[in-house]
């Protein structure tokens, strides 16, 4: 089993998320700079938090039209995980993996701080080791992550049970006050319609070790490598 | 034949703006209460095509693919 972590000129959470996958979970990672392309088929794909491309036009706008997203996006299409963090979450929405896109907060400021989020769906690669409604406690890093999509398409998410995280209180509750950036419906992470991609706008990777003070995050990249090991690669759910 | 090209993207109706409301609040500050107030990102293009309708279906495939984000914005293209 091998991951990746892409880089992109920008990128600056990817050696905390390979710190997390190689030396936390213990699993195979590459880091891979996003010129050289993805020279072999991985397991899973995760693209970093950061500043890709200093955000210019708009986060992850540039990024994402870049030769190894074309790559990715086939990667993912034939069943791959995808896993997309903060920035990595913006690129794919640009990219087209996730439906609606995540742009400047309600309040236009860069929020940087712990929050709550309720575990939505646990049918998914990246969260069947949750409990459905579990409440947990991550990090946001942000100033465009406000989950924006139609009505249709936000109804869709809700039916396909495709909204993996909810920004919620410390109690689970769905508030107006726990929604630090004004998402849709509170909406923290999306999954794509084969559910091998997620989006989230929280960093896991930031709260995987109790010493962080939360390792509530680590669950995702543990869930990852439980579904791979089941499954196999390129199954999706 | 090279043609100045005028693209505006702007946010689709009804959508949240929230620079634009912060600006708005900083205007009344300074005592310029307004009723309304939008942002727009204007870009200056100046390319080779066979004639305006060419160099506006170019411009057009620019926003599709990369300049707009078609979830929240709509654009014009205005060819000299």
């Amino acid at each position: 089993m091998r991951f990746a972590v892409v880089q992109f000129g920008g990128s600056n959470c990817d050696r905390d998320t390979y710190h997390v996958l190689a030396d936390v979970c213990g699993v195979d990672t590459d880091l891979v700079w996003y010129k050289n392309g993805l020279s072999r088929s991985y397991d899973a794909v995760v693209l970093p938090g950061g500043f890709s491309y200093g955000d210019y036009l708009r986060a992850g706008a540039i990024a994402a039209r870049t030769p190894v997203m074309t790559e990715i996006v086939r990667h993912a299409n034939e069943g791959g995980l995808v896993l997309g963090i903060c920035n990595g979450a913006q690129i794919g929405s640009e990219a087209g993996l996730i439906p609606g896109t995540f742009t400047l907060n309600a309040y236009p400021k860069f929020i940087s701080q712990h929050v709550y989020l309720r575990v939505e769906s646990t049918a998914s690669p990246f969260t069947a080791l949750y409990r459905e409604g579990e409440v947990i406690r991550v990090p946001i890093a942000h100033k465009e992550g406000r989950y924006v999509a139609t009505d249709d398409v936000v109804a869709r998410l809700n039916r396909e049970g495709r909204v993996a995280f909810r920004f919620c209180d410390e109690h689970g509750n769905l508030t107006a006050e726990s929604n630090p950036n004004g998402s849709a419906e509170n909406i923290a992470g999306v999954l794509s319609e084969g559910r091998n991609v997620l989006a989230m706008m929280p960093h896991p990777e930031r709260a995987s070790e109790p010493v962080l003070g939360s390792d509530d995050g680590v669950k995702i990249f543990n869930s990852m490598i439980a579904y791979i090991e089941e499954y196999g690669r390129r199954r999706a759910i | 034949m090279k043609h100045d090209v005028t693209i505006t993207i702007a946010l689709k109706e009804g959508m949240l703006d929230p620079e634009a409301r912060a600006i708005q609040h900083a205007l009344a500050n300074l005592g310029f209460p307004t009723e309304a107030l939008s942002t727009a990102r204007l870009f200056r293009i100046t390319l080779d095509a066979a004639d305006a309708t060419a160099a506006r279906e170019v411009a057009g495939q620019m926003c599709e693919r990369l300049l707009a984000n078609p979830v929240i914005h709509r654009y014009t293209i205005e060819v000299e």
